[in-house]
């Protein structure tokens, strides 16, 4: 495809200063995602995942957050040098976000047509006002259309009074009434139970197949990830380490993380738990040199304990950072080594 | 339970001491080198020693250690500050410096007997209320400590001691009824909160009697805020142990109060203004350390709770 | 082998409130309403279900945290509520239990060795209890120089493995984990629960395994319950369970898993879909109450409450679908 990337993340870099010294999260991240694409965002707690798509949001508070390098092209612009002003229109009708747990998302002293009309006032341009009556007649449309019974006295309703997956539906009709061409989800089911969680991603599925709308959906359950995107991406300490259609990904894990990660989750047809991973996430504060992974990688070479594998083009759309696959070209990102030395570009 | 695998551990207790010093010692220089990267906590805690050194080691500190008790010198009285007496001297010719310095003790005697009745009293019982929580036994203790809040510290503290004989020790008296409260709601609010931690849920259902989770489970989640109080409270306590020797409640003379030297002084102002501002400057001081160092030393334990 | 738990009709309701401001009418959340099961020596039984099943309440209220509104339950022939709050020493150490977050349940200010020792001073003072210790941590497989760290020093799964540690400290024959890898990244589970099935073998520990999470009740359970808003639907031994599932929640649960490859996704039942809101606990419908998210609902499900159907030895459920004389035995357990 030559479209231009609706988004296109390119060599982010994103730091905190702490008391004690700075942590490096984000460690040169590269991530593109076409207008009605499905794109998987995996990995475990800690792995950056949030820190990535607040960036692109630019929540992220700076300081202490700093962003030294990177660029995120949104529909062709760098959010990170918009002006605040231009980032506010991009902000719910660029991209509209979703959080893992509904509760929080909704301001308790609200009822919910007022959260919804503020959404929908804030799209409005600039000059346009709505009476009363439009406003509130604007703000059924989008709970009808995530199956909620009786929008209209839903309107008049407060967060609390609904149950955890009516909430999120609600927060999913707040996300998509603005009809944005990305929708970022972080981790919607969660907090869910798995028969409302089930439902709640059909939904979502639905939804953002009949407007198009592109999706980054961030996540830990590799089983969530395999039923509900077209393509997904494995983080692992700041980094991207793996990217494949999905079906390619489940089919033939690559990255040792990978594969460490699909051998650790349970399987429904029995046959035993694997011990996991051992050791732990390294911490940003002085991270392990080379692939930072290299701690507990089970096929580790020297090679990797001094420099940061670069990405290997191993087939169609998968690409993974490991010297394993040395002998695939390199994709030419994540070019920073260690010693921030030359750039090989093939 | 039948145990298949027989350990028998080789457990070198020497080694084993090795190893708890070690972990005392991480902790320790964990939780120092947090307090010592705030600049004003390590003033307030630099004041603070330096305050106590100078309290303790008084007679031998003091230029003129003789001029903190019966004293008179007419001939030096009234005489502003110079190389020979660094503060000035008062109306009957003493070295303030030598005063101030001398009065720093009952100040800091009056903060750590206080201090040492208060916090164990105030503590007991917040901890009991505390995890006693919804029962009558927690509604009586409460209640009476709001009784006791609801008096204006300071009426309180000089109803009594006008009705008492004025001296240091009915000072103390005085602060010290009025003062317990405060650390029986802290603990109050701290002990029930834990209370409903995972962890004492742990040890009542293991079995443990109220005594061991009172003063083994939740107690030594408590004492980094009584700790911090206490710092915060030394100042306070001072301050107050100040304004009651202003009004003549305190210690009396010839006995050095930073207080008593104070109102003694404001008759002399602006003139011989250094007989009541040196020792004023020394109230605020020995208090700004001791809230510094209270200050430092929250922000060191809310920091660890973060990290 | 004989029981080692048997839970019969066991009733937790909880007063939250009152209907008027004079305390009439009070609004009770049935947290669990009449349950029965038994578990044998050395065997795990996984308790699955959503949040508000009652599967926590039901495991809170058999280690002593709450009493019971009505209802039994005996430790070998023994009633563990007999002396109400108050449960004797003997009893205590015979079940255990170990929480969900490791975070909150180890006592940030204590030691390891601390933590461990509790156990050992209350239950078993006639040992050395250094020498325990050492032996506990040797058994979960972590250095003794852990004893004198503290919580905060652990990772995630480490402060699971030493709640783990505390709990076997009182040599129990029943342990109940509440969810015990929910709060941990995949990649550190497995080692838990590989963990918990070796000291089961070793000494022959029961489980009472608590998750919401089916595959991993696969691989660890040897028995099934079901809970939906406290009752239980349907019980199975394992293989049963996931290859026979009657009950349509049960089908209903098996069939929205996320799975991570096509053999499990074959492996699941045909997709059943739920057909309208969870109830609140508060306000539990008449009749059987999953009725209203079923999609097989009958007339009669909307008043009456079934009662258990046994359809092989072992595996009964609770559904007015199998009460139409189908099925060969029906028994009387609600």
């Amino acid at each position: 495809m030559s479209t231009m990337p609706l988004l296109d993340i390119r060599n982010l870099h994103v730091q905190f200063d702490v008391f004690g010294g700075r942590l490096r999260v984000l460690d040169g991240v590269n991530l593109a995602v076409r207008a009605g694409e499905k794109v998987g965002l995996v990995g475990e707690t800690g792995a950056g995942k949030t820190t990535t798509m607040k960036a692109v949001l630019r929540v992220l508070p700076q300081p202490p957050a700093r962003i030294p390098e990177g660029e995120i092209f949104f529909e062709g612009q760098d959010v990170l040098k918009l002006s605040h002003r231009k980032i506010m229109n991009v902000r719910g009708q660029g991209i509209s976000m979703i959080f893992q747990d509904p509760t929080a998302a909704l301001n308790p002293v609200f009822s919910i047509g007022a959260q919804m009309g503020a959404v929908i006032r804030h799209s409005l341009p600039d000059n346009q006002r709505l009476s009363k009556r439009d406003l509130r007649e604007r703000s059924v449309i989008p709970l009808k259309e995530v199956a909620l019974a009786d929008p209209e006295r839903l309107l008049d309703s407060f967060p609390l009074q609904l149950s955890g997956g009516m909430r999120q539906r609600v927060c999913i009709a707040m996300a998509l009434a603005t009809s944005p061409k990305l929708l970022i989800a972080d981790e919607p089911g969660t907090s869910l139970d798995v028969t409302i969680e089930d439902q709640v991603l059909r939904l979502l599925h639905d939804l953002v197949e009949k407007r198009n709308t592109a999706v980054v959906l961030i996540t830990h359950s590799l089983g969530v990830v395999r039923e509900t995107t077209d393509r997904v991406a494995v983080m692992y300490a700041g980094n991207i380490v793996e990217e494949a259609p999905t079906a390619k990904l489940f089919a033939s894990p690559l990255h040792p993380y990978t594969q460490g990660l699909m051998a650790a989750v349970p399987k429904l047809t029995g046959g035993g738990v694997s011990d996991g991973i051992p050791g732990r996430m390294p911490t940003y504060l002085n991270p392990p040199t080379g692939c930072r992974f290299h701690p507990r990688c089970p096929h580790v070479m020297d090679i990797c304990k001094s420099e940061k594998p670069p990405h290997y083009q191993v087939g169609d759309g998968h690409r993974v950072a490991c010297f394993l696959h040395e002998g695939h070209a390199a994709t030419g990102e994540n070019v920073t080594t260690q010693a921030g030395g030359e750039v090989e570009n093939l | 339970m039948a145990a298949t695998r027989e350990i028998t551990p080789e457990v070198d207790r020497a080694t084993v001491r090795r190893f708890e010093f070690a972990s005392r010692v991480e902790n320790f220089r964990r939780g120092w080198y947090k307090f010592s990267r705030n600049t004003l906590s390590m003033v307030g805690f630099g004041t603070v020693l330096t305050v106590i050194l100078l309290a303790i080691f008084a007679p031998i500190v003091a230029p003129y250690p003789e001029h903190a008790g019966p004293f008179t010198d007419f001939l030096n009285a009234g005489k502003p500050p110079s190389l020979e007496y660094l503060f000035g001297t008062d109306m009957i010719g003493r070295d303030i410096l030598s005063r101030v310095i001398f009065a720093l003790r009952p100040a800091l005697i009056m903060g750590i007997v206080v201090l040492g009745i208060v916090v164990p009293f105030g503590v007991l019982l917040g901890l009991v209320a505390g995890y006693a929580r919804g029962t009558l036994l927690d509604t009586v203790i409460m209640r009476i400590t709001d009784v006791f809040i609801a008096v204006p510290a300071l009426v309180l503290a000089l109803a009594i001691a006008s009705v008492l004989k004025p001296n240091l020790t009915n000072a103390m008296v005085a602060v010290t009824v009025m003062w317990w409260p405060w650390y029986t709601r802290l603990i109050f609010g701290l002990a029930s909160s834990l209370s409903n931690e995972d962890f004492v849920k742990a040890a009542e259902l293991m079995g443990a009697s109220k005594t061991r989770i009172i003063f083994g489970e939740i107690l030594p989640n408590c004492w980094g805020p009584i700790f911090t109080k206490m710092s915060l409270d030394m100042g306070f306590v001072i301050l107050i142990g100040a304004s009651l020797s202003f009004v003549g409640l305190g210690e009396q003379a010839p006995k050095p109060g930073l207080g008593t030297m104070v109102s003694d002084g404001s008759s002399y102002l602006p003139d011989q203004w250094w007989i009541a501002v040196f020792p004023a400057l020394a109230i605020v001081i020995v208090v700004l350390g001791f809230n510094l160092l209270g200050d430092g030393l929250q922000d060191m334990l809310t920091a660890e709770k973060g990290g | 082998m004989s029981d080692l738990l048997e839970v019969k009709d066991l009733k937790k309701y909880f007063v939250i409130g009152h209907r008027d401001s004079l305390g009439r009418e009070p609004i009770t959340v049935k947290a669990v309403d009449s349950i029965s099961f038994t578990v044998q020596e050395g065997e795990t039984l996984g308790l699955v279900g959503e949040s508000g099943s009652g599967k926590s309440t039901t495991a809170y209220t058999i280690v002593g945290m709450y009493q019971p509104t009505l209802g039994h339950a005996n430790a070998r022939g023994q009633d563990l509520f007999a002396n109400g709050k108050a449960r004797p020493k003997s009893l205590r150490k015979e079940i255990q239990i170990v929480f969900q977050d490791p975070g909150s349940s180890l006592n940030p200010r204590q030691t390891i060795k601390q933590i461990l020792e509790l156990p050992l001073r209350l239950h078993r003072p006639e040992v050395d209890r250094l020498t325990e210790t050492v032996r506990l941590l040797e058994l979960v497989d972590l250095p003794p120089d852990y004893m004198y760290k503290y919580p905060y020093m652990l990772s995630g799964g480490e402060k699971q493995i030493i709640a783990v540690a505390r709990a076997l400290a009182t040599e129990p024959s029943l342990i109940i984990l509440d969810e015990p890898t929910s709060a941990l990244d995949v990649s550190v589970q497995g080692k838990i629960i590989n963990l918990l099935l070796r000291l089961q073998r070793e000494f022959n520990l029961a489980y009472l395994f608590i998750t919401h999470d089916l595959s991993l009740m696969r691989n660890v359970a040897h028995r099934v319950a079901i809970m939906y808003l406290g009752k239980i639907c349907e019980v199975a031994d394992m293989e049963e369970f996931f290859k026979d599932p009657r009950h349509p929640y049960t089908q209903m649960l098996l069939s929205s898993i996320p799975v991570t490859s096509e053999e499990e996704e074959q492996a699941k039942p045909v997709k059943v879909v739920s057909t309208g809101e969870i109830p609140s606990p508060v306000d539990v419908p008449p009749g059987c109450s999953f009725h209203t998210r079923c999609p097989y609902v009958m007339d009669i499900c909307k008043q009456v409450d079934p009662e258990m159907t046994q359809f092989t030895t072992g595996h009964m459920a609770r559904c007015h679908l199998f009460t139409e004389g189908e099925q060969p035995e029906t028994i009387g357990q609600s």
